[in-house]
């Protein structure tokens, strides 16, 4: 975590494991991003498979999706690998790991939480490692987070690190300075564009923040902060947001142009400005950058035609954010994905309940940021509609048109 | 249908090329290696080797097939046995049933690999698509620590405890003390194999064995053969092969030698308290324990006192890996599941390099292998006699 760096030191470079695995592990990949506990279970015998397999071991059947598993186990076995052939776990010796069995059948090698002995019941969690590859870690039972010095490994907590909050004008940003000011960030940078202006919840902002000048729509002023305070953040909050009503034939072509402006070249501003030197920091030991997070509206999986032009400006920028999720990966930088419906705030006026407070979204932020997943879904309404674009993508474009 | 025991059918001709920590060189160096000097030692021509069985793990793309257009070799029965631990031996079986079907005259059986400087990470990042979804990002352990995990079972099951281990490891660098070509050669003792630094809890050191460059190979012919060629042979009297067996074990505690045990026994028309000499795959000594319980030289959970209760050293009661086994000589790849074989084939023929054990007649060989994910696969055993 952050501290005294020694200025004579070399930063330490980030050591990627590989994050290659079979097509079928990346079963395990998708349920690990959303904080799922999911294993391969046969349609024909209903066994549970592990590692993930093409064939069912008991009954050779090829019908092995994932599902939800009960996350109980036991460590049968343990060991401390105090020599590892990697440099990454080289670094970060002694690394424990055990042979658990799973109470839902199969034998799994996993990482151990420091609180777990052998013999220990446990409960089993599938967290992205910092390469954002699918591991499987044993947890204590009594222990609700993974606070832990080898669990640091799969989390990006915001505690004693320094996070960028790149639009605090706003009441979500707002909020996130203040969830990111409780959590015990060592320092929150809030980014205002054009300072000078008055707005509300200044004094409060200013309690719990530094405020730096920042506008995502300007090259120059993204550029002279990255410069400024680039070495200097370990996450990056993009809440930078343009959310506007109107559909493809109404909606004016500038409002359109600005949503892409601070959405989508907005969120390539920040990557450019910022995104190489958490990537070089990705291992730095004087505290480690991790997180690049953006909020997007849960609109950009599906469209609202009630807020096309404004769902397009986000479907443009998660876009964006994935092709840098991958570029970012190797230097161990999460690229977070907060998708929320609607928010209790001006745009969505007229739009009926559920809506979202933004200090929901804040704090599953901050959860998300203490957890092991890379996409996030805030509320009933993102959830709903994350459960729905699974179920039948057609299916939800044609209701979110008759809307 | 019964199986038919191995009538007329020898191997011969051990050949060992001398490990080497690091190699630039390739495997199909190494190979080459020892086809060399197995035709020397036999006097054989090209021509007339008309079979061929390869085990490596680092020949890149190759296989066994390519081999041949690269040593310029025209066999008709050609096999590769990418099988680790268990090559050897599966070599072995496989070979002479080829001979005695008539199939192929003289089949070379050879086991190497190179090592170069960071062929051993590489190896294990790439062994398997188990070990690469699911065991080599979980610490970089590699096998120290899948074998770290099922020592530490075996251990709380059975009571070992590491001086257990160690009497394996020091009674083999005392053998390997006379074997020429061992890597680790100096005096290890039960105190300074107790002291050793630890690797992952409770594999110290000394149970470790050091990934090197070499090769190892072996000739199997018929009889006849062998005697007109002037070759001292040893009979094939029986031999067992079984890959993943008992799935259901928590943590590897029993091989597959215990499903088939009593077939070879049989089948070789000698038991366990015949044997004059007993080469086990030790890639880490628990593995050895398992061998001694599991092929019946002591009951389940009997390992630990057996191995107090006797001198594995050739000069023992109870001569066991006598050329220093991998524990000293080395671990070249695929050859270490080859090099117990050529170490018995040598003491049965009295040509052994090191340490010869007096009047040996019976010698029983088992190979083990492959840990595709949390445990070995493979496991064969064969029994030879002079």
């Amino acid at each position: 975590m952050s501290g005294k760096r020694n200025p004579l030191r070399r930063t330490r470079l980030p050591a990627p494991l590989s994050p290659v695995r079979s097509r079928t592990a990346h079963g395990l990949t998708a349920a690990a991003a959303e904080g799922r506990f999911q294993l391969q279970r046969c349609g024909d015998c209903g066994q549970v498979c592990y590692p993930p397999r093409d064939a069912c071991p008991h009954c050779l059947s090829a019908d092995l999706a994932f599902h939800d598993m009960p996350p109980g186990g036991r460590v049968i076995a343990e060991t401390t690998i105090r020599i590892p052939g990697e440099v990454h776990v080289r670094e970060r010796a002694p690394w424990r790991i055990g042979s658990v069995r799973l109470d839902c059948g199969p034998m799994a090698v996993a990482h151990l939480h420091g609180a777990v002995r052998q013999g220990d019941a446990v409960r089993m969690a599938l967290l992205l490692d910092r390469f954002g590859a699918p591991a499987l870690a044993a947890l204590p039972l009594n222990h609700a987070t993974l606070e832990d010095r080898q669990m640091q490994d799969f989390t990006c907590n915001p505690t004693s690190r320094r996070v960028l909050v790149t639009d605090a004008r706003t009441p979500v940003g707002q909020a996130m300075v203040r969830a990111l000011h409780e959590a015990g960030a060592a320092l929150v940078f809030a980014g205002v564009a054009d300072p000078w202006k008055p707005f509300e919840g200044h004094a409060a902002l200013r309690a719990q923040a530094e405020i730096v000048p920042l506008d995502v729509t300007d090259s120059r002023s993204v550029a002279e902060l990255a410069a400024t305070l680039g070495a200097r953040v370990d996450i990056l909050v993009n809440t930078a947001e343009h959310t506007r009503p109107g559909g493809v034939l109404h909606a004016p072509l500038t409002e359109a142009r600005q949503a892409m402006e601070t959405r989508a070249l907005g969120l390539m501003r920040l990557a450019q400005g910022f995104g190489p030197i958490l990537r070089a920091r990705g291992a730095d030991e004087a505290g480690a950058a991790c997180a690049f997070v953006s909020l997007f509206s849960a609109h950009a999986l599906m469209p609202w035609p009630d807020y096309g032009a404004h769902a397009a400006a986000e479907a443009a920028a998660l876009s964006l954010s994935r092709s840098l999720r991958a570029e970012l990966a190797p230097g161990g930088i999460r690229v977070l994905h907060v998708f929320a419906g609607p928010t209790e705030t001006e745009w969505y006026q007229t739009v009926p309940p559920p809506k979202l407070a933004p200090s929901a979204i804040a704090r599953a932020t901050v959860a998300a940021l203490r957890g092991g997943g890379e996409d996030v879904y805030v509320g009933d309404i993102a959830e709903d509609l994350r459960a729905r674009l699974a179920a039948n993508p057609k299916a939800l474009e044609r209701e979110l048109g008759q809307s | 249908m019964r199986r038919r025991a191995y009538d007329g059918v020898v191997a011969c001709a051990p050949v060992s090329i001398a490990y080497q920590r690091y190699s630039p060189e390739s495997a199909q160096f190494w190979i080459g290696r020892a086809l060399h000097a197995l035709l020397r030692q036999t006097g054989l021509a090209p021509r007339q080797l008309d079979g061929l069985i390869v085990s490596s793990f680092t020949l890149g793309a190759d296989t066994a097939i390519a081999l041949t257009q690269h040593y310029g070799l025209t066999p008709r029965w050609l096999d590769h046995v990418p099988m680790g631990g268990a090559s050897g031996v599966v070599a072995l079986r496989r070979a002479a049933r080829a001979v005695q079907a008539g199939d192929a005259d003289f089949v070379a059986c050879v086991a190497g690999d190179t090592n170069q400087v960071d062929t051993f990470r590489r190896t294990l990042q790439g062994f398997s698509r188990f070990a690469a979804d699911a065991v080599y990002p979980y610490g970089a352990g590699g096998p120290n620590a899948s074998f770290a995990l099922i020592t530490r079972h075996y251990m709380d099951t059975h009571g070992a405890t590491r001086a257990d281990f160690g009497r394996i490891c020091v009674a083999q660098r005392a053998n390997a003390r006379h074997y020429p070509t061992a890597l680790l050669r100096g005096e290890l003792t039960l105190d300074a194999y107790l002291a050793a630094r630890p690797v992952a809890d409770p594999i110290h050191l000394f149970d470790c064995v050091m990934p090197c460059a070499g090769a190892e190979a072996f000739l199997v012919c018929s009889e006849a053969a062998a005697a007109r060629l002037n070759l001292p042979a040893v009979r094939v009297l029986a031999t067992i092969e079984r890959h993943n067996a008992y799935p259901e074990d928590d943590i590897q505690i029993r091989g597959g030698w215990a499903m088939d045990r009593d077939e070879l026994w049989s089948l070789a028309g000698v038991g366990p308290e015949d044997v004059d000499l007993l080469q086990t795959y030790d890639d880490y000594p628990v593995i050895s324990m398992l061998q001694f319980e599991d092929l019946g030289f002591c009951a389940k959970g009997e390992a630990p006192d057996f191995v107090r209760r006797h001198d594995l050293t050739a000069g023992g009661d109870f001569p066991h890996n006598t050329s220093g086994g991998q524990l000293s000589v080395g671990q070249a790849g695929a050859a270490g599941g080859a090099l117990g074989l050529v170490e018995a084939i040598r003491q049965l023929t009295g040509q052994t390099l090191g340490a010869q054990v007096a009047q040996a007649r019976i010698a029983a060989v088992s190979g083990f292998g492959m840990i595709n994910y949390d445990r070995g696969l493979a496991s064969c055993a064969a029994v030879l006699a002079a």
